[in-house]
């Protein structure tokens, strides 16, 4: 396999991590919202769903993307893909 | 006191103009101690800030085409992360979202998922490859990705219904607030926010409304955060009310129990009585109140036209790598979120102190002739935003007696809590900067794709430099005419508008988008194909349902870009694989794109 080839499958395997992670909190939990927010777990004493909405998964999304970032680099530093700073 | 170039010394420029800002709220505080009017408060913020804006888009003015297109593509991570966030929030976003946590709870919430999320799959699935391309606008990746002057009308199409749409709203929003800041009719302060948004970017370009839109950022977190910090310090809820309003949201649910939310029903021909564009509070505030699908619905609209709309998608060509325009999409999200994250709370203090009886600011429960005579309910009854009737003629305003305006939890709430007089102008500055950037990058995205696309690439290739900008610079004027002259008509409202323009954007550009990176064998037939059939689907839904018709899979006229985004998809990847794969050239163009490191597809100069 080429050098491209395996950079672009690694690039791949992170998207879809990345996109599972997203999944969950945007979609996937909003499934299960009454049980949630009757669950009696309350982050910062908030009801669990309500506070999903208001921080929770928002937070999620600004570290996500800054980890997706991180590894990204990683791996187009693996592959001397890294762009000079003077491109 | 600066020296070097000016990228260089961004830091220390908005540290001193947020300093100057916030030495200006001090000296307006002042001011009004020593007995300086409202309405002249009002007036010294609007028009204040709006000449500073004015005059940065005067200081950016340009004369080169990468300038003017992406803003030379130096602006730094962070700074291009504020510029977003500005370009981003729009109108809406500020005047009217807590509004409708507040009334709407659950249900509404999923647009904060929906409007964050999307930044996941800007970052993961778009941005970073589109500033590999190197391309000026999101038509000019569609046109050289798949090839041929079809498919970037198709796409130009997509982008002016999409923005369109948007813009009207966000004209319409600048209109609204300068009419009542500078107290002037509203079909005149339309041409008033007009002639601002066009002088932040008219000379510029993209060069002007980035370093418009960083100052107008600043004006707007500053704004959005004082009264909630205020508010919530001064009725004694917290410090930090982000983490720290649990009791009040548990107090609001006790108090809903108390006073009979949902049991006690008003009769339809006492809400006649009630003035129109008000409401009363009918949903719990923390409660689940929607069904799944509903919520998920609306949400995945919301993150899909995110990742399709062309105003933000191309705030990332103007970062200096592809790995900056990663990173950038981070911190675009982080600034979005301070302003977001804020909202639930504004609107859980806004209704503690209208409710909560152990309050001096609440109402529920006091007399109707006394609520009638407190000053701040006479204002806002008189703007048309609070209403208040003795339904069951017991004398006592309850629950369901009491209506107020979407906008009034932002613009009323500060002097409902005794908030001084500043902060309802520094309010109104705030939302002013928002409405007019976003405005301003969408104007913008218009007329560059129409002079890029339209002009240059299909009309005229041999344009000079200097034509090409004139004829950029004279659809910006017309676009933003045509769009104020339909704000002024007001036919839509604002929050309706804007979920529509990402249906639209959604429904034509997304599949098209994602598929142009990460699927090689898409081709040009199967783009145009994905594009118009989708755009017409949706378009053909939305009109159908808004004339009665029943719709299926419960998909709504704020969700219809389900339906035009699918059958984007099918027909994209049907008429792909039935027509000719890309040549190699295009299939090689690809894999380039997929690689950060190396010169980008399109010239620097192109």
């Amino acid at each position: 396999m080429s050098k491209q080839a395996q950079h672009w499958e690694k690039t791949r395997n992170l998207l879809f991590v990345t996109l599972a992670i997203w999944f969950v909190f945007s979609i996937g939990i909003f499934f299960f919202a009454t049980e949630m927010n009757a669950s009696g777990i309350k982050p910062f004493g908030y009801p669990l769903t309500y506070w999903f909405t208001c921080q929770g998964s928002l937070g999620i999304f600004v570290i996500l993307i800054f980890w997706f970032a991180g590894r990204q680099e990683k791996i187009d530093e693996e592959f001397g893909f890294t762009e000079r700073e003077d491109d | 006191m600066i020296k070097g170039k000016f990228i260089d010394n961004l830091p220390k420029v908005y540290g001193i103009y947020t300093g100057g800002f916030l030495g200006f709220i001090i000296l307006m505080a002042i001011a009004e101690q020593a007995g300086m009017s409202a309405k002249m408060i009002g007036i010294f913020f609007v028009a204040f800030t709006v000449l500073i804006y004015a005059l940065i888009g005067y200081l950016s003015r340009t004369l080169q085409v990468d300038a003017y297109y992406v803003a030379g593509r130096q602006v730094p991570t962070v700074f291009n992360g504020m510029a977003t966030a500005a370009d981003w929030m729009s109108g809406a976003s500020f005047v009217a979202m807590a509004g409708g946590i507040y009334f709407k709870g659950y249900g509404y919430m999923a647009l904060l998922v929906g409007w964050t999320g999307g930044y996941v799959l800007v970052a993961s699935l778009l941005a970073p490859y589109l500033r590999k391309f190197g391309c000026y606008t999101v038509p000019d990746f569609i046109g050289t990705r798949y090839g041929g002057n079809m498919a970037r009308l198709s796409a130009v199409i997509v982008l002016t219904v999409a923005s369109f749409t948007y813009v009207t709203a966000q004209i319409n929003a600048t209109g609204t607030i300068a009419s009542v800041a500078l107290d002037i009719p509203f079909n005149i302060a339309v041409y008033v926010g007009l002639a601002s948004i066009l002088m932040c970017s008219m000379l510029g370009g993209m060069r002007a409304v980035t370093w418009t839109q960083v100052a107008q950022y600043i004006v707007l977190i500053i704004a959005y955060l004082i009264p909630v910090f205020w508010i919530s310090n001064k009725i004694g809820a917290g410090f930090f009310p982000h983490f720290m309003l649990a009791d009040e949201v548990a107090r609001i649910a006790e108090l809903e129990n108390q006073f009979g939310l949902g049991t006690i029903k008003n009769s339809a021909a006492d809400l006649a009585t009630v003035p129109k564009g008000l409401a009363g509070i009918t949903k719990a505030h923390s409660d689940v109140n929607t069904t799944p699908w509903k919520f998920i619905s609306l949400a995945v609209c919301m993150m899909a036209g995110t990742a399709s709309l062309p105003h933000v998608m191309m705030r990332y060509f103007t970062t200096p790598s592809v790995k900056a325009a990663r990173r950038s999409v981070g911190w675009s999200l982080f600034f979005i979120f301070l302003l977001y994250s804020s909202a639930p709370m504004l609107a859980t203090l806004s209704k503690l102190s209208l409710m909560d009886p152990n309050l001096p600011t609440g109402i529920i429960g006091k007399s109707i002739a006394d609520v009638q005579a407190i000053d701040w309910y006479q204002n806002w009854n008189q703007a048309n935003l609070m209403f208040v009737s003795d339904f069951n003629g017991n004398g006592t305003l309850e629950l369901n007696e009491f209506f107020m305006g979407g906008k009034a939890v932002v613009l009323a709430t500060p002097e409902v809590a005794g908030l001084p007089y500043v902060i309802s102008g520094l309010v109104a500055a705030g939302g002013m900067a928002a409405a007019m950037s976003t405005a301003d990058g969408l104007v913008l995205a218009i007329s560059n794709a129409l002079s890029h696309d339209i002009y240059y690439k299909m009309i005229n290739p041999k344009a000079e430099t200097a034509k090409r900008l004139i004829v950029a610079r004279v659809l910006l004027v017309i676009i933003g005419f045509a769009g104020a002259t339909i704000a002024a008509l007001e036919i839509q409202g604002i929050l309706g508008s804007v979920i529509w323009a990402f249906d639209f954007a959604m429904s034509g550009l997304f599949f098209p988008l994602v598929l142009g990176v990460w699927w090689k064998r898409a081709n040009a037939q199967g783009a145009v194909a994905g594009m118009l059939l989708g755009l017409i689907s949706g378009s053909a839904y939305l009109i159908w349902v808004r004339n009665g018709g029943a719709g299926f899979w419960g998909v709504t006229q704020l969700t219809f870009g389900i339906v035009g985004s699918l059958v984007s998809l099918v027909s994209m990847i049907v008429v792909s694989l039935i027509t000719k794969a890309p040549d190699s050239a295009t299939q090689k163009m690809v894999d380039e794109v997929r690689v950060p490191s190396g010169k980008t597809v399109l010239g620097k100069q192109h």
